[in-house]
């Protein structure tokens, strides 16, 4: 609690610092290349037939996903906290490259925690992370993934308090985290409404963006939470199936609980204990969400719908044929979620997906799928 | 006063420190639990703090975290730990804290795992998830149900957390004699006895120590300044390393009375 009222206390004074504000914006314009493209996705608002679709185009932020807008807001804090070592989870490995990476760039030691299961389907993201040199700390506890990745960061943070910093990548865990990652990212959502409006001239109908912890989806609708007309659609990860068990839909399957410090939906069984997940993607394989995004779907704001693993395999496959564009597994959840969609409305109706990764590490996840062997 | 609190005071009266060991309920089974908590109080526990298992225990390290996946996977469940508490009540008045974290204890719903527990006969509840400032709505059931909730400080606590915790809790505090998780020490801290000599100028709740002591000297090292010391991982581990029930509650019977022992030596000496 004291570290976390030191973190509260440090962000609330550096939100205010035009000064830490006006760092933040050069590194996000400099150093991860932002403004990202909205992209009018033409052939494949041709091939659905229906609404016209715009790709908010994270994937082409430096190291390939929306990951790092977070990191070097949270990097410049830490180093303004006077913090020497930098810690994180990672499930799908964007994450922890992406905090590898800005470690790296301001000459902080780094300890990346990722679980086994994810490290053997990540591997190429762990070269990454190595080749930044950064220190893998590989978990074997639990179901091996993302949560017991989470578990053993706050159990070193906890241990380390006095000079490490907990780099949360998602908007999940303890208050200030869910705000702060919130804030970090939403630089997405208001880039996209400022290019929307220039080319529409107005605002979008529907906003659609995969859930795993929320990170992509918060940053993309919080701006647009205020404008009651804009639909707001999560993709939550059915992996096999909801009603098979082997899923991550936490908004959609699960029930409300307190994990790793905050209340939210949280996939449990009937004692109480945190559900395995499954799917796919790594980066949607938590069994929370962020508590925010419970409290907007409970109030009605946003909707949640669901993609299996095979959809997402489909809406990989679909999107690098009509668009050239290969998506990060877990950003396809948002393309399959829009195939189903799109069809359905008016041309006149607008989209925007956040594409928020692209899937050059999920090649051999994919291949393995389709049975290729690469 | 609870029956913690009476403990302890009893105790710091022939100039004592109590003996608080933990064990997982249902590490491997509720049989040899039972067994264990018997020889825990033959062996001279004064308390008996017994851990309900979570599939994500952050404050804990891999012993406990080990201990508490073999009881889930035994299908291990809150009624089943009430009934066991209601069996151990039948022979023993040793007070039981129930120690876990929030969620299972959530789900279940904070009223009815209040009562339960008082009904089952449990003393004292520590929710190690839960900072007293998110405290208020389990408390409320605690203090119906005269249960006694128990609150962590550490060496990272400032004062104000000090007196929050000194004016919320109820038993004794639970002082986290390091910054980390629980497990084994091969050393503890030399600033301990300051620290806790700070924790105890707040308040007039007994002062128990606990996480990383291992061994009867440590024991009786934190006999000399604290009202408790506490001894979880060291014992799941000879428990988790012994074959079969009857060898389990053996050696945890043991391992408790060698620990008492030292620190009674300490009561005599000072």
């Amino acid at each position: 609690m004291p570290a976390l009222t030191e973190l509260e206390r440090a962000y609330a004074q550096a939100r205010l610092d035009p000064n830490f504000r006006k760092e933040f914006q050069h590194s996000l314009h400099q150093y991860a290349g932002r403004a990202t493209p909205l992209y009018f996705a033409e052939r494949l608002t041709q091939k659905l037939g229906g609404a016209k679709i715009y790709l908010k185009r994270e994937d082409l932020c430096h190291t390939g996903a929306h990951k790092i807008n977070n990191t070097l807001g949270q990097i410049l804090l830490a180093r303004k906290m006077g913090k020497e070592r930098i810690i994180a989870e990672t499930g799908a490995g964007q994450h922890g490259v992406a905090t590898a990476t800005v470690a790296a760039r301001f000459g902080l030691e780094c300890e990346i925690f990722m679980g086994k299961e994810d490290v053997a389907r990540q591997s190429l993201n762990v070269f990454r992370m190595k080749l930044l040199g950064a220190k893998m700390r590989v978990v074997e506890a639990g179901s091996q993934t993302l949560k017991d990745a989470m578990n053993e960061a706050l159990r070193d943070w906890v241990t380390h308090v006095r000079n490490t910093y907990y780099l949360i990548g998602s908007v999940a865990g303890p208050h200030p985290y869910p705000m702060m990652v919130r804030d970090f990212q939403s630089v997405i959502g208001k880039e996209a409404r400022r290019q929307f409006l220039k080319a529409e001239g107005r605002l979008p109908d529907y906003l659609v963006a995969c859930v795993g912890g929320g990170s992509n989806s918060m940053g993309l609708f919080y701006p647009f939470v205020r404008d009651p007309k804009v639909r707001m659609l999560g993709v939550e990860a059915a992996g096999r199936g909801l009603r098979t068990g082997k899923h991550a839909a936490s908004i959609l399957g699960g029930e409300v609980g307190v994990l790793h410090g905050s209340k939210s939906y949280v996939l449990q069984d009937e004692r109480g204990q945190i559900r395995e997940t499954h799917s796919i993607a790594a980066g949607l394989d938590y069994p929370g969400v962020g508590p925010e995004l419970s409290y907007l779907r409970d109030r009605g704001r946003v909707q949640f719908v669901s993609a299996t693993d095979s959809e997402a395999i489909e809406a990989i496959k679909f999107l690098a044929e009509v668009e050239g564009i290969i998506p990060a597994l877990e950003s396809a959840h948002a393309v399959a979620a829009v195939m189903r969609l799109a069809p359905r409305l008016a041309k006149h109706r607008t989209v925007i997906i956040n594409l928020s990764g692209r899937g050059d590490k999920d090649m051999t996840t994919v291949g393995d799928y389709l049975g290729v062997r690469l | 006063m609870s029956c913690i609190a009476r403990k302890l005071a009893e105790l710091q009266k022939r100039g004592e420190a109590a003996l608080i060991p933990f064990v997982t309920a249902g590490d491997p089974n509720l049989a040899t639990t039972l067994k264990i908590l018997r020889a825990l109080e033959k062996g001279g526990a004064d308390c008996i703090e017994l851990g309900i298992p979570f599939s994500d225990p952050t404050a804990d390290g891999p012993t406990i975290q080990r201990s508490s996946e073999r009881a889930l996977k035994n299908g291990l469940s809150l009624p089943r730990i009430f009934q066991l508490v209601r069996q151990f009540r039948r022979t023993s008045e040793v007070p039981i804290v129930l120690f876990g974290y929030f969620n299972p204890i959530f789900h279940y719903g904070l009223e009815n795992f209040c009562r339960a527990a008082a009904r089952a006969g449990a003393d004292g509840i520590l929710c190690v998830d839960l900072p007293p400032e998110e405290s208020a709505e389990l408390k409320r059931w605690t203090d119906t149900e005269g249960l006694d909730l128990i609150f962590l400080l550490s060496p990272t606590s400032g004062p104000d957390r000090v007196q929050l915790v000194a004016g919320k809790g109820r038993g004794f505090i639970y002082y986290v004699s390091v910054t980390g998780v629980t497990g084994a020490r091969q050393a503890l801290d030399d600033q301990l006895r300051s620290q806790v000599a700070r924790v105890r100028r707040a308040t007039s709740l007994p002062v128990g120590v606990g996480f990383g002591i291992s061994t009867p000297k440590q024991a009786a090292w934190i006999a000399g300044f604290a009202d408790a010391a506490v001894v979880g991982s060291a014992l799941v581990e000879r428990i988790e390393k012994a074959k079969g029930g009857a060898e389990k509650a053996r050696c945890a019977g043991a391992f408790v009375s060698e620990l008492k022992r030292a620190m009674k030596q300490v009561a005599k000496k000072s």
